[in-house]
Order: C-alpha cells, then sequence, then structure tokens
C-alpha cells in the first residue's frame, strides 16, 4: 500500500483530534461529578472542626455518644486494661486541660467529664511523626489514617499530647470472636496498628454527620467547616467563648470546649 | 574408563531420582478440581469487561484503597458508565456474596493468601446457594 506524506498527515491528524475529544469528554463528565458532589452539603469541607457546648451536655450524653462512635466503627472493648482502645471518651477537666491549674474552677466545670477526642489538629505532630506516611492531612483537614501503610511502631502516640492514639497490641478479632461486628461496612483493624477517631470520614462521604454529632441529643456537638465564615461551628465561636486543649503547644487544635 | 564403585553410584542416582520425582507420579492423574467462582445470576455487568476484571482486579483493588483512603475520591465510574462507591465489602461484595464461592475459589487453588479480609468484613455466608442467586445489585451513587 503506498501511502504519502500528505495521507498520513491526514489520518494522523483525525486520529489525534478523536483521542482528544475524547479524554476532553472524559475531564467534563469528571468535572460534573466533582460539581454534584460539591453541592451535597457535607462532602466538601476545607477545616472541618467540632464545638463541644459542655453546658449543654447531659449525663446520657456521653454514654450514647461514646457507644455510637466505638459501634460505628469496631472498636472492641478492652476497657480497663493495658490494651484499651479508645476514639471517644470522658476525661475531667484537670487531665483534658492540665494547662489551666486552678483551684477555684467553678464546681459545675471541675466536676464534669469532658469529652476528648482526636483534636484534628492544623498542625499535627502525629502526621510529622509518621515514618511511612500511614499519618496524614487530608484535604478536608482531617488527620487520617492509612491502617494499609501503618507499621506499629507508636511513634504518633509518642507524639501527640493528647493521648488520643491507642494501638492494637491484642487482634480486634478476638473480641468480635463471640459476637457480631455491630458495623460490618466499616473494617476492623487488626493487630499491630495504631488507630483513632477518623471525623467520620465515611460519613462524611455519604452527605452524613459524625456519628457523635448525631448519636448526641442534647445537641451539644457542633460539626461544621471553620474555614467557611457562615458555617454554624463559626457562627458559634463567634458567639461564644471557648478553650481548646493545649493550645501553647501550637498543634492548632480543631475542637473548641464551651465552658 | 572405569567407574569405581558403580553399584553404590547407580543405587544412588536411581534413588535420588525417585525421591525427587515422587510428587509427580504421586499425584499423577489426581489434579486439584479447576477453580469454579459462581458469578451472581442477577447482575450482568462488573464494574469493568470481565477479562479486564480477571486479570487486574488486584491492581484496581490497589488503586481503588489509594485513591479511597489517601485522596478521598470514592466515585467509579464503570466502562458502562454507572457510577459506584470504590469498595470491596460495600460494592464487590454485594454481588460476589460468597466469599467461599468466589474469592476462595481461585486464590485458594493458586495459594495466594490476600489479607484484605484480616481487617474488612466478609459478608456472611449464604446457607444455600439460592441466596446467591438473590444478591441485591449494589445501589448506584449518584
Amino acid at each position: 500500500m503506498s501511502l504519502n506524506r500528505r495521507d498520513f498527515l491526514k489520518i494522523a491528524g483525525i486520529t489525534a483530534l478523536g483521542v482528544g475529544a475524547a479524554s476532553a469528554f472524559e475531564v467534563l463528565s469528571g468535572k460534573q461529578l466533582e460539581a454534584a458532589l460539591k453541592a451535597a452539603p457535607l462532602t466538601a469541607g476545607k477545616r472541618w472542626a467540632m464545638v463541644v457546648d459542655t453546658r449543654k451536655l447531659r449525663e446520657e450524653d456521653y454514654h450514647d455518644v461514646i457507644t455510637a462512635c466505638h459501634t460505628s466503627h469496631n472498636v472492641p472493648d478492652f476497657s480497663g486494661t493495658k490494651d484499651e482502645i479508645k476514639w471517644i471518651w470522658a476525661e475531667p477537666f484537670e487531665n483534658a486541660f492540665p494547662d489551666s491549674p486552678n483551684e477555684y474552677v467553678k464546681p459545675e466545670v471541675k466536676d464534669k467529664p469532658f469529652l476528648v477526642f482526636c483534636n484534628q489538629c492544623g498542625d499535627a505532630p502525629c502526621v510529622r511523626v509518621c515514618p511511612t506516611k500511614a499519618t496524614f492531612k487530608g484535604e478536608d483537614g482531617i488527620t487520617m489514617m492509612d491502617m494499609h501503610r501503618c507499621i506499629g511502631c507508636r511513634y504518633c502516640m509518642a507524639a501527640c499530647p493528647y493521648g488520643a492514639r491507642s494501638f492494637n497490641f491484642r487482634d480486634p478479632r478476638t473480641y468480635f470472636a463471640d459476637k457480631e461486628v455491630p458495623n460490618r461496612e466499616f473494617p476492623t483493624r487488626t493487630r499491630g496498628v495504631v488507630e483513632k477517631c477518623n471525623f467520620c470520614t465515611e460519613r462524611l462521604a455519604k452527605g452524613l454527620y459524625p456519628a457523635c454529632v448525631e448519636a448526641c441529643k442534647s445537641n451539644a456537638l457542633i460539626f461544621g467547616d471553620l474555614d467557611d465564615p457562615n458555617s454554624e461551628v463559626r457562627r458559634i465561636l463567634r458567639a461564644n467563648f471557648s478553650i481548646r486543649r493545649k493550645p501553647q503547644l501550637g498543634t492548632d487544635p480543631s475542637i473548641f470546649y464551651i465552658v | 574408563m572405569k567407574l569405581y564403585d558403580s553399584g553404590k553410584i547407580i543405587t544412588g542416582i536411581v534413588i535420588f531420582v525417585i525421591l525427587m520425582t515422587f510428587p509427580f507420579w504421586f499425584n499423577m492423574g489426581r489434579a486439584a478440581p479447576k477453580p469454579d467462582p459462581k458469578l451472581p445470576k442477577n447482575v450482568k455487568n462488573c464494574v469493568l469487561p470481565k477479562d479486564t476484571i480477571k486479570t487486574s482486579h488486584m491492581q484496581i483493588l490497589n488503586n481503588w484503597r489509594d485513591e479511597v483512603v489517601r485522596d478521598n475520591k470514592r466515585s467509579f465510574v464503570a466502562f458502562d458508565g454507572k457510577h459506584f462507591d470504590k469498595s470491596l465489602s460495600n460494592t464487590c461484595m454485594k454481588c460476589h456474596s460468597s466469599k467461599k464461592q468466589f474469592c476462595d475459589q481461585c486464590h485458594n487453588y493458586l495459594k495466594v493468601t490476600p489479607y484484605c479480609w484480616d481487617c474488612h468484613i466478609e459478608p456472611k455466608e449464604p446457607k444455600e446457594s439460592k441466596e446467591t442467586a438473590e444478591a441485591k445489585e449494589p445501589k448506584e451513587t449518584k
């Protein structure tokens, strides 16, 4: 077959055009998808944050919130042992805020347990020290864990000033051996990895609020985007005086407490 | 040329050859049963053409894992234009609802043990094969 230069160029040009058009179409459909996702209320935060309004917290809330979190993430109950795994738990004022020693603090605050969990720090020490980048910052400000990459060195646990991380000394499946795994859609962990609150990133992706926020009947937990000046968290932070845990360490926590 | 101790040497060689080939002739005619993964009956298409899935499902799952965990990109556009959640237990296993009759068939045959199920929770094994056929199609994400 004889193909002269002119014909070759024509064919090559048309082919290139076709390939270009196809990829342009792909980009377009991808963009549309992204726009559709952005339109959903809870999937496009730049820096997710939470306000804990301790004035509103009722006694029964603690149990509800902790159970909701731990069941939706299949956290085994090894409480009372050194192998305990906790994502969210209650801590007395003096332990949650050890840098505010004040023996005359009002009794309602002093005796109240504070709900504590991962602070989703703006400058997270755990992220900085992780040798495998198993702990990393997501684009939405969540300090994420990639369990597939965690080698269990526990450097992050040493770095976290809030004790928000737990190590799986035991295989969590041993806890679920004789009982039903609470949430079959969410994985358990395996022995030898560190875990912590993930701000319910899997729920946010579906447009749902975190499990703790949903479970707290007194609406004491408020969730929203700290980067959006019109968000509810920003509105509440404007209207109330709030404190954060150990702010002098420069970790820039995203969890705010109103006392 | 003279072979010293030929009796011992030849006996030795014969014993050696018999021992080395033992697994071959011992298992002769007893081939392991061919893997027979059961496909869901009411769903026609997977997220990619069957041949691609057969040869590259491990790379696909690996990519899905990285994209979801590290980049929070959870939607996958299938070859027929449908959108799916990138999830092993919540998408793949909603159609392929039996690990024993699907995953394990080839994995056991090839003696590979992927560690997916150390953490991810496998679907409850259906009691009868009838239930497999009734597996629901996973919801398409919008």
